[in-house]
């Protein structure tokens, strides 16, 4: 089981945003009212200190554990189904602080409502994948 | 010890965040939560009912352990790591929030209203989340990530389908937030 480490990698992340309040249902409510500076401040922090890394990888200067050039993967293109997908993303979050990550996270808090959120979002993930010849990209 | 008991400040979370991407990366993998939605269906036998989910979910068993060890962070954040959930919300949003009929705002992480056993097996309680656990599935697919994958490492790797996405994740969440929520309590 050499991939265990990303099992504590994982509970890293969980108990860093734990501890923040960053999993936190009225934390994102106040972002999305313009009403803190909390959300952003994570935010903000985590992408400067991640683009400095992203630095790092492109020059080549960090490589992985195993000798290769890290590259982030490539993001698919296409304006509507960022923007689009976006929205619904942003809807179910706004809702019910259904971020991908902290609703796993959120297992271990409120299992309850965590197990229909997460049974929801694979059954989402299941009809995006039906249409996803159909939709326009 | 006291300060692993007491919240940790936000400027704290950038910088840790940042470390996890880093060890992601460094461990050989791509940085994002969202497509273990899609391996969950591929292990559910989605691949019967389409080619989209013909995929070998092993190669992605790293993705899996990961979401694994958010939960076992989880509980071991909310047993043993938050005596107390209380949250200092801007006043007015918390003040907001009782106008529309909200108890116990920031009390702790997660309103009564939404989270409460009560809530989600009630009829509108349950639809709630299970919309929006549909719209956070679908939309993460179609937009190909979310807050990790595209507002974290996409940004940061200055991809603009990243960019788009995070706008598409603030239209969704401002119209939640400010239109559904006060419509449905």
């Amino acid at each position: 089981m050499k991939n265990i480490r990303f099992l504590f990698l994982g509970i890293f992340f969980a108990i860093v945003l734990s501890k923040t309040e960053a999993i936190s249902w009225f934390r994102y409510y106040e972002m999305f009212r313009f009403q803190s500076f909390h959300m952003y401040g994570i935010f903000a922090g985590a992408i400067v200190f991640s683009a400095a890394i992203m630095q790092l990888f492109k020059s080549g200067k960090i490589k992985d554990q195993f000798g290769n050039p890290i590259q982030p993967k490539i993001k698919k293109e296409g304006v509507i189904r960022t923007l689009v997908g976006g929205t619904f993303f942003g809807l179910g979050w706004g809702l019910s602080g259904a971020c991908a990550g902290p609703i796993f996270i959120m297992l271990g808090f409120e299992w309850i409502p965590a197990i229909i959120l997460l049974a929801s979002s694979v059954l989402g993930a299941f009809v995006y994948g039906l249409l996803d010849k159909k939709l326009p990209k | 010890m006291d300060f692993i008991f007491e919240p940790w400040p936000w400027y704290v979370a950038g910088p840790l965040i940042a470390v996890t991407l880093f060890l992601y990366f460094y461990f050989g993998k791509n940085f994002g939560v969202s497509t273990n939605f899609e391996t969950l269906c591929t292990m559910s036998g989605a691949g019967k009912v389409s080619d989209y989910f013909k995929t070998d979910w092993k190669e992605r068993d790293y993705a899996l352990l990961f979401v694994v060890g958010l939960f076992i962070g989880g509980l071991i954040s909310s047993n043993f790591l938050i005596p107390n959930e209380a949250i200092e919300l801007n006043p007015k949003t918390a003040q907001e929030l009782q106008e529309i009929g909200f108890s116990n705002v920031a009390e702790s992480y997660f309103p009564a209203e939404i989270f409460s056993k009560e809530s989600a097996l009630s009829l509108k309680g349950f639809i709630i989340l299970m919309l929006s656990g549909f719209c956070v599935g679908f939309g993460t697919r179609y937009a190909g990530g979310c807050t990790s994958g595209h507002a974290i490492t996409g940004l940061s790797s200055l991809q603009i389908p990243s960019l788009l996405a995070v706008i598409g994740f603030f239209i969704g969440g401002i119209i939640a937030s400010w239109f559904l929520i006060p419509a449905l309590f």
